[in-house]
């Protein structure tokens, strides 16, 4: 049994027109499928995030090329999709815990919380963006 | 009792982790943005005498191990999810927790330097 974890097949219906054009993410979705993206791409980003962090604190000219290195264009745009991954997984991760004490479980506040997440975390990348720009 | 040897451990115990280890990071978070802002521009005698103080290094430390804890739990519950065999999910569980103990290991050489 290679499959061990998966127990019994369960009908499905997702055919690749229905996945683009019928299904559709309630706002919700989106918030937690971005949650999932944006924590995996932290998890992977930690190992340049320590690497900048290493250099800046090894020296003067570990800083100034740490400087340097994140006034490339294509390097602020990087952190700034890493910010944004950042902001996003807090905001959203506050929103699951209040959701864990049953706060704003009805239907249209857990939508309006789920858009608030979605604003307040592109606000917030912009805010930190333009200070680091 | 036939158990999966990759499977959630069947407790509350992760869940509750996940929880935990996210407050502690949210605070880190706030201080380390009220830090950067009220003080100075940032050069590198500011920025090295920063975590050059105690209780930078100190709240750094239990910030780096929440983050290593609540990644172990998450990228773990995103291989549940994705990687079905038990042989390939193992491996991927096993690399992810060297990379894991690698972050933190850098970590703390970078703190205590």
């Amino acid at each position: 049994m290679a499959y061990s974890a998966a127990k019994k097949p369960r009908p499905k219906y997702l055919s690749l027109p229905a996945l683009l054009f019928e299904i559709r993410l309630p706002l919700a979705g989106w918030v937690s499928i971005l949650h999932r993206a944006s924590g995996a791409l932290l998890f992977l980003s930690t190992l340049w995030l320590l690497f900048m962090l290493d250099r800046s604190l090894a020296s003067p000219r570990g800083f100034d090329f740490v400087r340097h290195y994140l006034g490339l264009v294509p390097v602020k745009l990087a952190l700034l999709v890493l910010v944004w991954a950042y902001c996003h997984h807090f905001c959203a991760g506050i929103r699951f815990l209040l959701l864990d004490l049953h706060k704003g479980i009805d239907k249209a506040r857990a939508r309006a919380s789920s858009i608030a997440v979605l604003i307040a975390s592109l606000a917030l990348t912009v805010f930190f963006g333009a200070r680091l720009w | 009792m036939k158990r999966n040897v990759v499977g959630a451990h069947y407790g509350l115990r992760d869940w509750l982790a996940q929880r935990i280890t996210a407050v502690v990071m949210a605070v880190y978070s706030g201080i380390v943005v009220v830090v950067l802002m009220i003080g100075q521009p940032i050069g590198y005698a500011v920025w090295r005498d920063l975590f050059a103080q105690g209780w930078m290094r100190v709240a750094t430390l239990l910030f780096a191990a929440s983050v290593a804890w609540h990644m172990w739990v998450g990228v773990r519950d995103i291989l549940m999810d994705y990687v079905k065999p038990t042989g390939a999910r193992l491996s991927a569980q096993v690399l992810v927790l060297l990379v894991i103990a690698g972050y933190l290991g850098w970590t703390v050489q970078i703190l205590w330097r």
